[in-house]
């Protein structure tokens, strides 16, 4: 009756453990959150983009029944700006945000103050009563304008960053021809479904300090409110719930997280927000927003000899969390898969302006950089009347290349390609999609009189941001497995891919795997789920505190079981003997039982990210009397090194897709020329419905595995957004048959048809 | 909780006296005493306790409210609670029969048509709806339908076969 096989989990489409609460009604997000005797926040913004706060009024909202406290700067003088992530910088710090505006107000939606009541209607109706008096300031609103006053002494261009390599003026002096581009990405983010969160209670009996409602990075934010607040790294729990998205933008410590944990201390009670939409459309962190000037150095056959780039970053009223990562990054990755032998120069203006402060989201520094490169390479194959592909092809590393260094750097990291066949997966989505075939039809409808075109975008992702990571993993006495990591899930299916890995490893069924993460009580590390590490790192992790539990395991069996460990094997949970049919077993729990406590520990070390790679394609139509664009089809292939759950690594490809869909055609914060954000609502801030996504065809190739993990495994989570703008742009000049007419992206219907209008 | 605070209002701009009335979510009976100005969406959260139904932009176009009145699909967040007393309210938590899941849940996790699950209960009830008023609706008239919720993570291929598997289940099940 012993099955003799252990079943193989890894890169088996399972269903997902996450799913059944959360299609039943009972998640738990952090709305659903509620603590006996709570309180209510409601966060008091500023309507003014830029202004010295001369005087604000808080009485009536103090004598509203059922307001327990309304507090501004002044009434928590010792509470710092939010802190970077990575520890002080000094050149920076003056740029960080008050937690409550002090002094000035640098963007509408700036917090100036806090009021706590019973009741989350009262709270409102209570904020409504603060009044404040501005003296209004000119708002700067463009990175490109010059930069202007931030404090005496100190302007707005809060850094300069620089990457490179060679000699730039030598290089374009051997050019046989130089283009030369401006291009601009609107300012857009993740904007989860649920907004953000946050709920802070005090235990004063054990000095225990809990944020609840946290994501994405808890053992960081951890640490970082514990050193703003002064208090012991073990006074200061935080808990994930369940999280309605992340994108990058949640889980960063915000004013609001600081807030509720400084009040449920000072009030004694249990203190709970949660923000509205148009809150969260002016409060949580915008992105992307650069301009570039770039040009390239080019041989006569296509080679790109060199690229020089000039970029102007708006990072809106303060410097977040990150400090200027997104910025940095993208100095590093604008090459990507080329090879730009000769030289390289990157220089980034970091400004700041009156609008959101900006920091990551989804594929930060690279849909901004695959666009711009992918234009470069567009008009490059223009200029010289080759054939695009063919100029992507003449650039592009090859595999006898890999792996491939190059002096520049992200994430603190020399760039190192670890593997991949970005010709190999060229050819192969070239020839799935019938290239050849497809652009003779869209030749034939464009002669038909239709507006259709094609695009095409290469690019490299990179994932799985070391140093290290670890995992616990124990079995109770019933048999029932628990992964205990310093993880976080913000809904990708962390849950699934960690038990897939654990189970196989050990023997059991997935199904028994519980995974824990986001709980800081529970481990004292941990790296949460960003720049697509989680598979990477904590899988990778879990593999080995799996196997280190499958020894011990079998190890304390064969005592039991008096057999060598070499004639044992786990199957479905039981241990078996693989030597004679029907031998005795015993279950893990048995195990567990007789051993008094069955757990192991395993550690991930990393040297370098892995740099997974793809190509995107789209085919659209637009609408030249509307400037509307249609996406008739959407093609992703993507070398993920080892799927782990495929069906899980397309569903993250297509999600990532549709959201720079939405940032290609769509979305956009736009503000008038006071600073006022426009908008603000889901009726202004366009996100694509299932009508503005099509299909999205995704050929997933195993080509490449990773030399630098024993699965082979790269990351997942941004390669379905990375070239989505640099692809729709190409499709588009394709449609309307002007090589080079997108230049800014979000390419709306407004702006399309001012561009088609131009041209006749 | 609150009613204190709320009855104590003075602003003049809202009504602050509290109702009693009923609501009858999933078949039960859930007496409820709340301002008139409480949304229906906040009343079954916060006094049904059902937090199933969540709230993505209070403004009515994310979808993620929605909840069937007497056979019709509605964002819960731009009715009062008071509007529906007396009416019959079905929410995410009433789609079960006990543990034996609604055949378009089940076409959710066999899809993977979730991801973070935040929009599920929304795309759930409007899909639920639909396909109880119209079982032979087609493909085109569906996407229609199911244009007016968002999703953020799925990008909704995996959300339009889960609905697509479960009509025609439920079809061939009549």
């Amino acid at each position: 009756m012993n099955e003799t096989r252990a079943v193989k989990w890894i890169g088996q489409s399972v269903e997902r453990l996450e799913d059944p609460p959360l299609v039943t009604g009972r998640g738990r997000f952090a709305g659903d959150i509620n603590f006996p005797n709570q309180l209510h926040m409601r966060i008091v913004r500023s309507n003014h983009a830029h202004g010295r706060i001369l005087s604000i009024d808080t009485d009536a909202a103090r004598k509203l029944p059922g307001v327990v406290a309304v507090w501004t700067s002044a009434d928590i003088p010792e509470v710092p700006p939010i802190d970077f992530r990575e520890g002080p910088i000094e050149k920076l710090a003056p740029y960080r945000q008050p937690v409550l505006a002090t002094g000035m107000v640098r963007y509408v939606g700036d917090p100036v103050a806090a009021v706590f009541a019973e009741d989350a209607y009262v709270a409102e109706d209570a904020a409504d009563l603060v009044t404040m008096e501005i003296q209004e300031l000119p708002p700067l609103l463009s990175a490109k304008d010059a930069p202007a006053e931030f404090s005496p002494g100190r302007h707005t261009e809060a850094d300069i960053l620089r990457q490179g390599y060679g000699d730039i003026d030598a290089a374009f002096q051997k050019a046989h021809t130089i283009v030369e581009l401006q291009l601009s990405v609107g300012r857009h983010s993740g904007v989860p479904l649920e907004t953000r969160g946050a709920i802070g209670r005090y235990d004063a009996a054990r000095d225990m300090l809990q944020l609840h409602g946290a994501a994405k990075v808890p053992h960081r934010n951890q640490e970082l409110i514990a050193r703003m607040l002064k208090r012991k790294l073990t006074s200061v729990n935080v808990f994930e719930s369940h999280v309605g998205g992340g994108f990058g933008i949640r889980g960063e410590l915000y004013p609001e997280d600081i807030l509720v944990c400084v009040a449920a201390m000072r009030l004694g009670r249990p203190v709970k927000w949660i923000e509205d939409r148009r809150e969260h459309l002016i409060a949580a962190n915008h992105s992307r927003n650069q301009h570039h000037k770039v040009r390239a150095a080019v041989a006569a056959d296509g080679e790109i000899l060199a690229i020089d780039d000039l970029i102007f970053h708006d990072q809106g009223a303060y410097v977040r969390t990150h400090a200027t990562r997104v910025a940095m990054m993208t100095c590093g990755v604008l090459p990507g898969p080329y090879r730009v032998p000769l030289a390289y120069r990157a220089v980034c203006h970091f400004r700041l302006t009156n609008k959101t402060p900006a920091a990551t989201y989804r594929a930060p520094g690279r849909f901004e950089t695959s666009f711009v490169r992918e234009r470069l390479v567009d008009a490059i194959a223009h200029k010289l009347k080759l054939d695009p592909i063919e100029v992507r092809k003449r650039n592009a590393v090859t595999v006898a290349e890999m792996p491939f260094k190059r002096p520049l750097e992200a994430l603190g990291e020399e760039i190192h390609f670890d593997s991949g066949d970005y010709h190999k997966l060229l050819d192969r989505m070239l020839k799935e999609v019938e290239w050849e075939k497809l652009n003779a039809d869209l030749a034939r409808r464009r002669a038909n009189g239709e507006m259709v075109g094609v695009g095409f975008a290469m690019f490299v992702e990179k994932a799985g941001l070391g140093p290290k990571d670890g995992v616990n993993i124990l079995v109770d006495s019933t048999g029932a497995i628990e992964v205990v990591t310093g993880g976080a899930s913000l809904g990708q299916g962390f849950e699934t891919v960690m038990a897939q890995v654990a189970a196989e490893m050990l023997g059991v069924d997935y199904q028994r795997v519980s995974v824990i993460h986001g709980q800081t009580d529970r481990i004292s590390h941990g790296i949460g789920a960003h720049a697509s590490r989680a598979t990477v790192m904590t899988a990778s992790a879990t593999r080995v505190a799996a196997l280190n539990l499958r020894e011990k395991a079998l190890a304390a069996a064969a005592e039991l079981l008096q057999a060598p460990v070499s004639a044992l094997d786990i199957v479905n949970g039981e241990v078996v003997r693989t030597d004679r049919a029907g031998g005795p077993s015993i279950s893990l729990g048995q195990v567990a039982a007789a051993h008094g406590k069955l757990e192991a520990e395993g550690w991930h070390h990393a040297e370098h990210q892995v740099y997974p790679y793809g190509n995107h394609l789209a085919v659209v139509k637009v609408d030249p009397g509307t400037g509307g664009v249609t996406v008739e089809r959407y093609v992703i292939a993507y070398d993920i090194g080892r799927a782990i759950n495929p069906t899980l690594v397309k569903g993250q490809i297509a999600g990532g897709c549709a959201q720079g869909l939405g940032g290609a055609l769509l979305e956009e914060f736009t503000y008038n020329d006071n600073g006022d954000p426009l908008s603000v609502t889901f009726a202004d801030y366009l996100l694509p419905t299932v009508r503005e996504v099509p299909d999205i065809e995704i050929i997933l190739t195993e080509d490449a595995p990773s030399p630098l993990n024993p699965l082979g495994i790269k990351g997942a989570g941004e390669s379905g957004i990375n070239g989505v703008g640099a692809a729709i742009a190409s499709a588009i000049d394709n449609a309307i048959g002007i090589p080079g007419a997108v230049t800014q992206l979000p390419v709306t219907p407004q702006r399309l048809k001012a561009i088609i209008d131009a041209k006749r | 909780m609150g009613e204190r605070a709320a009855e104590g209002l003075v602003t003049g701009f809202v009504m602050t006296e509290k109702l009693a009335f009923t609501l009858n979510v999933n078949g039960r009976d859930f007496p409820v005493r709340v301002e008139p100005r409480r949304t229906l969406a906040d009343t079954i959260r916060e006094e049904c306790k059902l937090t199933g139904t969540h709230l993505g932009c209070e403004h009515g176009v994310c979808g993620a409210c929605t909840i069937i009145i007497d056979g019709e699909a509605v964002r819960s967040c731009l009715m009062f609670a008071v509007q529906a007393a007396g009416k019959r309210i079905r929410t995410v938590e009433g789609l079960a029969n006990g543990n034996e899941l609604h055949p378009l849940q089940r076409a959710f996790i066999a899809h993977h048509g979730l991801q973070c699950g935040f929009c599920t209960p929304g795309f759930l009830m409007l899909a639920v709806n639909t396909l109880e008023q119209q079982p032979d609706i087609g493909d085109e008239e569906l996407l229609d339908v199911l244009a007016s919720n968002l999703c953020r993570c799925t990008g909704y291929g995996n959300i339009v076969k889960a609905v697509k598997a479960a009509r025609d289940e439920m079809r061939a099940g009549k």
